[in-house]
């Protein structure tokens, strides 16, 4: 099977039921996907197949065949896309372990919404954080898409409510 | 399993015969000191460590200029830190505790990570390694600020060497040491290694910053680690890609205390990449193939047979009769006992009661369980995510029957712990038991989602029965609590029992101050705790037993307040004259938080305080709750006193994503029994709370300087009640029994 990813072509000899995500994770090394319900319901395993959002672990490998993938890895060199760049400076994730999933989300809805609302936001951002980054990652958005002063949001989170020692 | 608990803790006592070995005399202070950590560590507690022994353990590597200190020649300074990361922040916490006496330049810390053998090969050096109860900070601030301190008097003092100079000439900042009078610099890389060789100072004789002072510490620099995890490039335990690793599925019986009979490794052995099904122990089957979803699919397909025994039988309907009954036991249960609180409720004006009950719950880390580990020869090691490093090693030399000073652990970071990652490491045993059988194969251990929802330790199940008292002036004059429920100890710890009280089941309304005290004072007051325990296994979840009972406590003055048609924040105040730091986040809760003042149209606003961890919190909520029971919570507000605070945009964002798992807790999460087993085996039925779901979180930090409390879980416990006491507000009815989407209260 040819499968096309982060625009590298690889050949691989797997069973066809074998879900996208592990395809990625276990036989091509692409482990900046994450498994965290194999049921569609976490939103963990999100990349871009032929410029949609999927969740991988619910799509079999054979029907991503000759379709062009991207992954975490392969959004941006140097985590140079403005989602990356706001949730490095807003320090969006905690574990981190969902936050592969949350970028791969946030960047299909700005291509989809250049200027979302927080509804657009609610409605597009389902994936699942333990941790409960969510404040964080509508700050994030809202950074990105230029709606909101990197600067201001940082103030507030460093100052805003902090009594002096 | 408590037997796999006990064997774990005789395991960890070994450490203490190891670390006795052949004796130095020198070392004698030291070993007693020791010694007494090591047994705090077999008890479960999180010691701290001895100070001395940071000036008689040897180096680990030649660069280093003390314990938590090494310096590169290009200036780069690592910093060592041994407590585990699981988003919460401690590493970048700890590490600007180090720098800001060290005062070194923040943009040059980088940090590493002592494994849990290093720090036994240096008896213990670092001290305690494990990671809950929101103890990362609280418990190490002094000795870690020491060591800090120590390590720059060292560079001073070599400098001090290099220049021909007093040491007092000498002014630092930004790892630059300067001589004003002769005008000469010299950088902290090129003096390091004639540091190392100083004899340390006294650790007496270390001053330390007063916070007022701080210029890294108590300011939101960035975490250390955050970079790798939006592109992909952070490789958690799960992703590990080892040369020969195999990797392995495991099942347990679906009902507790059921046996494995027996399976057929016929029916999977000729499936792609699939090396064998194996026993791991007497509920557990694993399947091991060269990748996991191959593992996990010839796992799916394995016929087991299992003994599924006696506890086939219990459902949630059985076990909340236990507790209801409990609820009304006659017994000797009291915990606190202040005056006669029964004969004050039965001779007051008017009584109040109410019972309320909480439901079972799961960790749900994203990362599910997993471990890896290699037995090679003599040598076992292990790459795990593990709250407890020195628990994991001990239960990897327990289950590879290898001394401690032939294994090691690398700690994983954690895709989330949330407590379950703690001293309980069933996951060790399991990837233990699974590669003795491959000698020199790594072997990943992955549990399945579904795996890991239906064999956790849950968050116990509770009921509360709350009474109180109030004369004709709507005056407090008793109150009881009773609360029936399974315990944690009894089935992680039951030495921690003692007097046959169990006195964790009750945390939050202690008499004693510092941990989790009680905030008010009642003219009587009587607490209970009445075990009724289950065969599902129970452990501690972000927050432990003051989520529930934070909601009793506060939902029931809620109840009293309004009985006696008081406001619900004067109700408060008036029992918590005695109580100054409840009361300072109560007030400050109260003014940010607008407490009195108008709401649009349709909002309501609820408010609640308690404590846990060390430090104190409350908080405000306003919702507004539609016809057909939709819940918006809108804005919340808190106020935290956790003494100090060392990144406030850190402690912002541990407030915020407690918020958001209390908010699922209270709605939406449900752990229920049928036949002995977990029904809710997936996030389809085990909903966690989403980014629509979350409110507005405004937080004040009001740190009072004169003690150290956690952060990670305290505010939890004030979640709750606050939404609770909004939709009474709202709805004018209490809302008792969680979760709310059972009774049609669901979160939007």
């Amino acid at each position: 099977m040819e499968l096309k990813v982060n625009g590298t072509v690889h050949n691989i000899d797997v069973e066809p039921d074998m879900p996208l995500l592990w395809a990625l994770r276990e036989v091509l090394g692409l482990t900046g996907t994450k498994y965290g319900c194999g049921v569609a319901q976490c939103g963990a395993c999100s990349v871009q197949l032929n410029g949609e959002l999927v969740r991988s672990c619910s799509i079999p490998v054979s029907g991503a065949v000759g379709q062009a993938i991207t992954t975490i890895e392969g959004l941006s060199k140097d985590s140079s896309h403005a989602i990356q760049q706001a949730w490095i400076a807003l320090d969006i994730p905690q574990c981190g372990y969902c936050q592969s999933g949350q970028v791969m989300a946030a960047v299909a809805l700005l291509k989809r919404v250049p200027k979302p609302t927080d509804a657009d936001i609610d409605a597009a951002m389902t994936n699942i954080c333990r941790c409960g980054t969510y404040q964080r990652i509508r700050d994030g958005i809202h950074v990105a898409a230029g709606q909101k002063q990197l600067a201001d949001v940082l103030n507030d989170y460093a100052t805003t409510g902090v009594a002096k020692a | 399993m408590t037997n796999l608990i006990s064997k774990s803790l005789s395991a960890t006592r070994n450490l203490g015969r190891v670390t006795r070995a052949p004796l130095q005399p020198a070392r004698r202070q030291f070993l007693i000191a020791t010694a007494a950590v090591g047994a705090g560590l077999a008890l479960g507690l999180t010691s701290s460590r001895s100070a001395l022994a940071q000036t008689t353990a040897p180096a680990l590597t030649a660069d280093e200029v003390n314990l938590w200190v090494v310096i590169k020649p290009d200036d780069t300074v690592v910093i060592r830190i041994v407590r585990s990361e699981m988003g919460q922040g401690t590493r970048t916490g700890l590490a600007q505790l180090v720098a800001e006496e060290l005062e070194c330049d923040w943009k040059k810390v980088t940090y590493e990570a002592p494994s849990a053998g290093q720090n036994l090969a240096r008896k213990r050096a670092w001290g305690a390694m494990a990671t809950g109860g929101s103890r990362g900070i609280r418990d190490s601030h002094d000795y870690v600020r020491r060591g800090g301190a120590a390590a720059r008097m060292m560079l001073l003092q070599a400098a001090a060497d290099q220049f021909k100079v007093p040491v007092a000439e000498l002014t630092v900042s930004k790892g630059v040491v300067t001589h004003a009078p002769t005008n000469r610099t010299v950088s902290y890389g090129k003096v390091a290694d004639a540091a190392a060789k100083l004899t340390p100072p006294e650790s007496k004789s270390i001053v330390l910053k007063k916070p007022q002072d701080w210029k890294i510490a108590g300011t939101a620099v960035p975490r250390l680690d955050t970079a790798d995890k939006v592109n992909g490039a952070k490789v958690f335990s799960i992703d590990l890609r080892l040369p020969g690793m195999l990797c392995a599925a495991v099942k347990s019986c679906p009902v507790f205390g059921g046996k494995l009979v027996s399976f057929d490794e016929s029916k999977i052995k000729a499936m792609r990449g699939v090396k064998g099904a194996v026993k791991v122990n007497d509920s557990t089957v694993a399947v091991v193939a060269d990748t996991w979803w191959r593992a996990k699919t010839a796992l799916d397909n394995l016929p087991i047979d299992w003994d599924l025994g006696a506890n086939a039988k219990v459902s949630s309907t059985t076990i909340a009769a236990a507790l209801k009954e409990g609820l009304s036991a006659e017994g000797d249960f009291w915990q606190r006992k202040e005056g006669d609180a029964l004969a004050a409720i039965k001779g007051s004006a008017k009584k109040v009661e109410a019972v309320y009950s909480s439901q079972f719950m799961a960790h749900a880390t994203m990362e599910p369980m997993n471990c890896v580990v290699q037995l090679s020869g003599d040598r076992a090691y292990a790459w795990v995510p593990t709250q407890n490093a020195e628990a994991s090693i001990a239960a990897l030399s327990e289950a590879s029957g290898l001394p401690l000073a032939n294994c090691d652990i690398k700690t994983m970071d954690l895709g989330g712990g949330l407590g379950r990652r703690g001293g309980t490491q069933d996951f060790m045993h399991h990837a233990v038991a699974i590669a003795k059988l491959y000698p020199n194969v790594p072997i990943k251990m992955v549990w399945s989602r579904e795996e890991d929802m239906t064999h956790d330790f849950f968050r116990p199940i509770s009921m509360a029965k709350m009474s109180a008292g109030l004369d004709d002036k709507g005056n407090l004059t008793g109150f009881h609590i009773r609360v029936s429920g399974q315990s944690i100890n009894a089935y992680l710890n039951p030495t921690a029992i003692k007097n046959n009280k169990d006195v964790r089941q009750l945390q939050g309304f202690y008499a004693e101050p510092g941990d989790a005290q009680l905030g008010y004072t009642f003219p009587s007051l009587l607490t209970e705790y009445v075990m009724r325990n289950s065969p599902v296994p129970v452990g501690p979840w972000r927050g432990v037993n003051t989520n529930q009972n934070g909601i009793y406590m506060e939902c029931f003055i809620e109840e009293c307040a309004r009985a006696a048609g008081r406001d619900s924040l004067a109700f408060r105040r008036d029992l918590m004259k005695n109580h100054p730091k409840h009361l300072g986040v109560l007030d400050a809760v109260a003014q940010k938080g607008d407490w009195g003042k108008a709401l649009p149209a349709g909002q309501h606003r609820g408010i609640a305080q308690f404590m846990g961890y060390g430090s104190y919190s409350a908080a405000t909520a306003e919702v507004s709750v539609s016809a057909s029971g939709q819940v918006k919570v809108h804005r919340m507000v808190f106020a935290l006193n956790s003494g100090h605070f060392v990144n406030p945009s850190q402690v912002k964002a541990q407030i915020e994503g407690s918020v958001v798992m209390a908010l699922s807790a209270i709605f939406n999460e449900d752990i229920t029994i049928e036949n002995g087993q977990v029904k809710e085996n997936n996030y389809h039925s085990y909903p966690l709370a989403k980014l629509k779901d979350t409110p507005k979180v405004e937080c004040v930090l009001v740190p009072s300087n004169d003690f150290w409390g956690g952060v990670g879980e305290p505010t939890i416990c004030v979640v709750g009640p606050a939404v609770l006491n909004a939709i009474f507000a709202a709805t004018g009815k209490p809302a008792r029994d969680l979760p709310l989407r059972k009774h049609g209260l669901t979160l939007v």
